[in-house]
């Protein structure tokens, strides 16, 4: 057997027992909510629901303590199985840092197939519900999905109506080019959108951020932090600029320059380098956190698991859920 | 040592990543924060609002980036809450309203009871469209805006009354993980109105480097990454929350442990790297 095997055999083999010592002692892994009943309106008593809320552990031992068998707060299956479901996800992705399996594609694999879900159903309600049928048959859909809707028919929406069923026929075994029309118009409308844009927001407005004074001057005097940042920012642009001008050869001053602009452009990389890695260790803090605080139990940092002194009863005679 | 360090393998190196952020999270590890500038413009920007201004609060992100962003959003939150301004909430990302719901939960509903829904605050939801969003709001919010996320009719929301677009909106304050995002407002809603809107925005560190040529004229204030996050958050609690210091508030100030110590790590390694590639240099190895 390989050495990487066993090793890997024996870390799972020890978190398991964790796990199982840490289920067993009811300490870890449970989630709880809030249900809030809920009426639709005063002229239908019989139409209720409950809505559910994330709640802490401690506001379960807490209402617990006060009203033993209460419904108000509860242990959630659901919220409990999505809990381990998602700490499972989350140590099959990080698996891949040891080495590529299974159960890392498997997560991926749902991640993909999640998300893809999600975007249709999202498009679906937020998107044709509203903003296309909500427009060409609001009574409809203010009768079915949206009661809040207060709207006339607009016919002109029946233009993108068309454009959307042109662009699908790209699935017709035949006319797959009908779907070029629309997809011309997207093209088109985005371009004229994002050129005016950038040349307003970017390009000249740049432009005009660059133009500084060199050395300024307050009403405290002369600002000597202020115009060393000034002028860095002015020579920093000028020099970038020399090193994109490939008209004329990069020798002599020129080269020289040009050089400079080099280093400015790796120590732009650096600090976009060195926020990559602030992010991307923030979104690991965060997964950890996950872990350690809300499914393992191990850390309180938001006072989550704060057992007063009436709760502490109910931990010490075991019945905390 | 040399050859060790040249031969290593790279999953060592994931193992001490592993370490150096796992302990400080569980010894609860927390470092003092001094705020920056851009910490202090942001702050001062919502800070100079009087009570009963409108700010739109775009949440342009979803739980990827929920570790940098969530300390963000919440105390964007917290300090317009306590400021008592009329806070609109809206997402141009489609897990957007979730993390609206999550702020209003933690934040609005749990510290600030007495806000009342339509009047203080309003949760218009998410709507598809990027950038195609903002340009129709600037001019005319019921264009796309019929209901809220509840499906009131905006008609029908107190705070909705009078407000025809954005520019009508005292500030914007968004928080932004990529496309379309902060970028977009300041090309779309700041740079064309620069008389009617100013925004103030808190951004994932790979898009930072991005939307510093922004600074100040279009946009006065930024956060940047879990660094940003933590300034923010220490100006808003030190002066609103003394009440409050525990928990959701110090996210992110809590979340600096790890940032320094992978850090640390994280220097070292590159030294390391430096040394071997060096030293394989004089060595005649390349």
């Amino acid at each position: 057997m390989q050495r990487t095997t066993i090793i890997s055999a024996v870390v799972m083999g020890l978190a398991g027992l964790f796990l199982v010592f840490r289920v067993s002692t009811g300490s870890m892994g449970k989630a709880y909510v809030r249900a809030t009943p809920q009426v639709v309106d005063a002229q239908h008593p019989e139409g209720h629901w409950q809505t559910e809320a994330p709640a802490a552990p401690a506001e379960y031992w807490r209402a617990e303590a006060a009203a033993p068998g209460q419904q108000e707060v509860r242990f959630s299956w659901s919220h409990t199985l999505g809990l381990w479901v998602a700490a499972f996800f989350t140590l099959a992705i990080l698996s891949f840092m040891y080495c590529d399996n299974p159960v890392y594609k498997v997560a991926e694999s749902v991640v993909v197939g999640v998300s893809a879900a999600y975007w249709m159903v999202v498009g679906f309600w937020e998107v044709i519900v509203p903003n296309l049928l909500g427009k060409l048959m609001p009574g409809t859909i203010k009768a079915w999905a949206m009661p809040g809707l207060e709207a006339e028919t607009e016919w002109v929406y029946l233009v993108p109506l068309t454009l959307g069923v042109l662009l699908l026929w790209r699935l017709s075994p035949k006319g797959g080019w009908i779907s070029r029309w629309p997809m011309s118009f997207i093209v088109g409308v985005f371009c004229g959108l994002r050129l005016v844009t950038f040349i307003h927001a970017d390009f000249l407005s740049q432009i005009r951020n660059t133009i500084i004074p060199l050395t300024v001057f307050s009403d405290q005097g002369f600002m000597f932090w202020d115009s060393v940042r000034n002028i860095l920012v002015v020579l920093s642009v000028l020099v970038c600029l020399v090193y994109f001008f490939f008209s004329i050869e990069h020798k002599g001053a020129v080269g020289k320059t040009a050089r400079a602009g080099t280093w400015v452009l790796m120590i732009t990389f650096g600090a976009a380098f060195g926020y990559t890695v602030m992010g991307r260790i923030a979104l690991l803090a965060i997964r950890l956190e996950f872990l350690f605080d809300d499914w393992l139990w191990l850390v309180d940092p938001n006072g989550k698991r704060v057992v007063e002194e009436a709760a502490s009863l109910i931990l010490g005679s075991g019945m905390v859920g | 040592m040399y050859e060790l360090l040249k031969n290593l393998d790279r999953r060592w190196i994931f193992l001490m990543m592993l370490l150096c952020v796992s302990v400080p999270i569980l010894l609860q590890s927390r470092f003092p924060e001094k705020p920056t500038g851009l910490a202090q413009a942001v702050f001062d920007e919502i800070d100079q609002l009087e009570e009963g201004d409108r700010v739109l609060m775009a949440f342009d992100f979803d739980p990827a980036s929920e570790g940098e962003l969530g300390p963000m959003a919440t105390a964007f939150s917290y300090h317009c809450a306590s400021k008592k301004l009329r806070m609109y909430y809206m997402a141009l990302w489609p897990v957007g309203p979730q993390m609206i719901d999550e702020a209003i939960r933690n934040v609005v509903e749990t510290d600030f009871p007495d806000l009342v829904y339509g009047e203080d605050y309003v949760n218009l939801g998410f709507k598809s469209g990027g950038e195609g969003v903002i340009k129709v709001i600037t001019t005319d919010i019921r264009q796309l805006y019929t209901t809220d996320a509840l499906g009131t009719s905006i008609d029908a929301i107190p705070m909705m009354q009078g407000v025809d677009n954005i520019r009508q909106m005292d500030l914007i304050v968004n928080v932004s993980a990529g496309t379309a995002g902060t970028k977009e407002w300041v090309q779309y809603a700041v740079t064309p109105y620069p008389e009617d809107l100013r925004i103030v925005a808190g951004c994932t560190g790979v898009q930072a480097p991005l939307l510093y040529p922004y600074i100040p004229d279009q946009l006065p204030g930024l956060l940047g990454a879990i660094k940003g996050a933590a300034e923010y958050e220490e100006l808003v609690m030190s002066k609103y929350g003394e009440d409050v210091m525990a928990g959701i508030y110090s996210e992110a100030r809590r979340r600096m442990g790890p940032q320094l110590i992978a850090h640390l790590l994280m220097i070292a390694l590159i030294i390391a790297g430096n040394v071997i590639y060096f030293t394989d240099r004089r060595r005649g190895g390349r």
